[in-house]
């Protein structure tokens, strides 16, 4: 696979870390927004490289963080019918809701199928047409143009048997949740490359004006993050709040139209819950009307399926960057991957089991 | 393929009667003649050499049963045979257990036996007693196999996890995460194909080669489920002391990484099913890996890490860039990720 070796480059890396060792003449405190970032950031061990000022704190990008439980609750409520084939990405099947996970549901006699694409289970809904073939699409712009063209490709072929629970986040309203929050420490951001590869950045340019942080679109290899960062403190050093792309093999200003077009398409902006955090006013996505009859949770009646996230954990507090994973009195003790109590140590892109995968309770 | 009355496996194959006795007589006991099983008793009485007994179990569910690169059959012998060799035994004999699904198209019941057939005469074991039992359709996924193995150890052959010593090195006999993500790509409703082969294979011979290069050899065992990283953290919490690996060390086939990187999974918790990890004295370590280099299943060895004091009963990584982090234990079955 062409471009791995390259971006894992120690020489090109060493030099980034240089360029950002001569440039940070103050603290700052940067965040990566995407739980992909993060996890590079700890399986490489890239905050053990960085200047003592300069620190990184973890954002809210992590899709299977932030689904709230009650997503989750209906989904199992779902799962557990006899007619309904359930189908999810494979890291979704883990995340517990209130009582259950759909491993478990499945156990039971659920029929519950890990798919790689919401093409996937469209096709099941082809061969199946006996049986109720849900998707469970949650996701932050990334996998919105996916799951909307599942949705119209539905609707074309009359698969009146293929509905989805949609459960669509979107970054830059978390962004401004976050600047705007009485306690905010971030004052730079790495943006989510791939959401950025859909959406372009034209919407992150009021927000580095609005508030005076400098944004920069960045990869998910270490010669990326590396150079995203050496962008955003050279930005941050020469206070110039811009928005600049580190991701150029990737990403567009304009993003990609023909993605965003089947997104406006299907979806339409609308209020989120996030878990850990709350609600976010139109930080969501959610099925247009006309495509109501593909929506889940309409279909099945789970409405009215409403979990409230109990109140054990920090995860809100780690998912806005004011605090650290290992600062929580639970972490690794009452909270482990195996027996999470809230959204970030669930998904193994969440901050919480990043650290507690990499560098648990020992002095490196 | 003997001509049968039937295309596929009924329940009466595993009644008793006379299809019984076609499917084990024509079908079966034709691939694993040995002087045991051809007595047709039901056990197998073996003369073996002096010396303690090696014994191991276990069973075969893998899916789909056709993968590239092997299938079910020659990862039940080539399974055992290493689990029994990795105390340093020789493996003498097994016994194959099968679990039919009514159902099973007959040729596909063949083809395993010969592929079964084939690796039982490279790992140089007879198969010495076996069962057959058949299900309805759905009680089992198509077909099942247990294998159980006996081997003999050698006088003055002691390994074990506990004799690892902080400065022993820590060898890898190739490439990682082959047959894990061999069988992940085939799996259907993946959707892409790919290049990447299974690594089953049998090595008792590259266990022998290790005893005669270097006869202090502390443990061996095969990361199978759970991968390298498992084996490493069973190693350092049974020892009681840290290992540390160093990451530009850890051979992948590019193919393998590529297929990682897009499934979202980290290939040092990815099953392999012909290697081998072996803790050497540290100045033993160049000879162990000249030799197992000489040897078809040992080509790509090469030392991935060392027995440390610190960090006692945890396995760590110094990682591309110079950073340290833990490689931990796995939670439970790596799941794609959404993005």
């Amino acid at each position: 696979m062409k471009h791995l070796e390259e971006y894992r480059d120690p020489r090109l890396a060493r030099a980034l870390l240089d360029r950002i060792a001569a440039t940070v003449t103050r603290p700052w405190t940067v965040m990566e927004v995407c739980g992909g970032q993060t996890h590079a950031i700890m399986r490489h061990g890239i905050d053990q490289l960085l200047p003592p000022g300069l620190t990184l704190v973890h954002g809210p990008g992590c899709p299977v963080c932030v689904t709230p439980l009650e997503t989750i609750d209906r989904a199992l409520a779902i799962a557990a019918r006899p007619e309904v084939i359930l189908a999810s990405f494979g890291d979704m099947l883990r995340v517990p809701g209130s009582r259950d996970d759909l491993l478990r549901v499945k156990s039971r006699g659920g029929d519950v199928r890990m798919v790689a694409s919401p093409l996937e289970a469209l096709k099941l809904a082809r061969e199946h047409p006996d049986r109720e073939v849900v998707f469970l699409a949650v996701g932050f712009e990334t996998t919105a143009p996916g799951n909307a063209m599942a949705v119209k490709q539905a609707a074309a072929e009359g698969l009146t048997n293929f509905s989805e629970i949609v459960s669509h986040v979107l970054v830059p309203p978390a962004m401004e949740a976050i600047l705007g929050s009485p306690g905010n420490r971030v004052q730079g951001f790495l943006a989510a490359g791939h959401v950025c590869a859909v959406m372009g950045w034209r919407e992150y340019e009021p927000i580095a004006a609005k508030h005076g942080v400098p944004i920069v679109p960045t990869g998910f290899e270490p010669v990326d993050i590396l150079e995203g960062l050496a962008t955003v403190v050279e930005l941050l050093e020469a206070g110039r709040p811009a928005v600049v792309n580190q991701y150029r093999r990737a990403v567009r200003r304009e993003g990609n139209p023909a993605a965003r077009a089947a997104i406006d398409e299907v979806f339409a902006v609308c209020d989120r819950k996030w878990r850990g955090i709350g609600l976010i006013p139109r930080s969501g996505l959610g099925l247009r009307p006309e495509f109501a009859a593909h929506d889940a949770e309409r279909k099945f009646d789970v409405g009215d399926i409403v979990t409230e996230e109990p109140a054990v954990c920090i995860s809100g507090l780690i998912l806005q960057g004011l605090k650290k994973p290992d600062q929580c009195p639970a972490f690794g003790t009452a909270c482990t991957p195996l027996h999470p109590l809230g959204a970030t140590m669930v998904s193994s892109e969440g901050a919480c089991a990043a650290y507690h995968r990499y560098a648990r309770g020992i002095e490196l | 393929m003997p001509i049968l009355d039937h295309d596929t496996v009924q329940l009466a194959h595993g009644a008793g009667g006379r299809l019984s006795a076609d499917l084990i007589g024509r079908l079966i006991l034709p691939r694993f003649t040995s002087p045991e099983l051809d007595r047709l008793e039901d056990q197998a009485v073996l003369d073996l050499p002096p010396g303690r007994l090696a014994f191991s179990t276990d069973t075969f569910v893998v899916s789909p049963i056709f993968f590239p690169g092997g299938d079910i059959g020659e990862l039940a012998i080539n399974g055992t045979v290493n689990d029994v060799a990795m105390c340093g035994a020789g493996p003498v004999a097994l016994s194959v257990g099968f679990v039919l699904e009514e159902g099973l198209p007959l040729a596909d019941f063949h083809r395993i036996l010969c592929s079964m057939e084939a690796a039982a005469k490279r790992a140089g074991v007879r198969v010495v007693t076996g069962d057959t039992k058949v299900v309805g359709r759905g009680a089992c996924d198509r077909i099942f196999i247990n294998t159980s193995g006996l081997g003999v150890v050698p006088a003055g052959v002691e390994l074990g996890a506990g004799l690892i010593r902080p400065g022993d090195a820590v060898v890898l006999s190739g490439t990682l995460a082959d047959h894990g993500m061999a069988v992940m790509t085939a799996r259907e409703g993946l959707g892409f194909s790919s290049t990447v082969r299974s690594d089953t294979a049998a090595l008792n011979g590259l266990v022998r080669l290790i005893l005669d290069v270097c006869p202090g050899v502390r443990a061996l065992r095969d990361p199978t489920r759970g991968g390298v990283a498992t084996t490493l953290n069973e190693f350092a919490c049974a020892g009681g002391v840290g290992i540390v690996l160093e990451e530009a060390s850890l051979p992948v086939r590019p193919d393998v990484r590529g297929a990682c990187e897009i499934l979202g999974i980290d290939p040092l918790y990815v099953a392999n099913e012909g290697k081998l990890v072996a803790v050497v004295p540290a100045d033993a370590a160049e000879a162990v890996v000249a030799a197992m280099r000489g040897h078809e299943h040992g080509r790509g060895a090469v030392v991935i890490g060392k027995v440390t004091d610190e960090h006692a009963s945890r396995v760590t990584m110094i990682t591309g860039l110079g950073a340290r982090r833990i490689v931990d234990m796995p939670v439970g079955e790596q799941l794609p990720r959404i993005c």
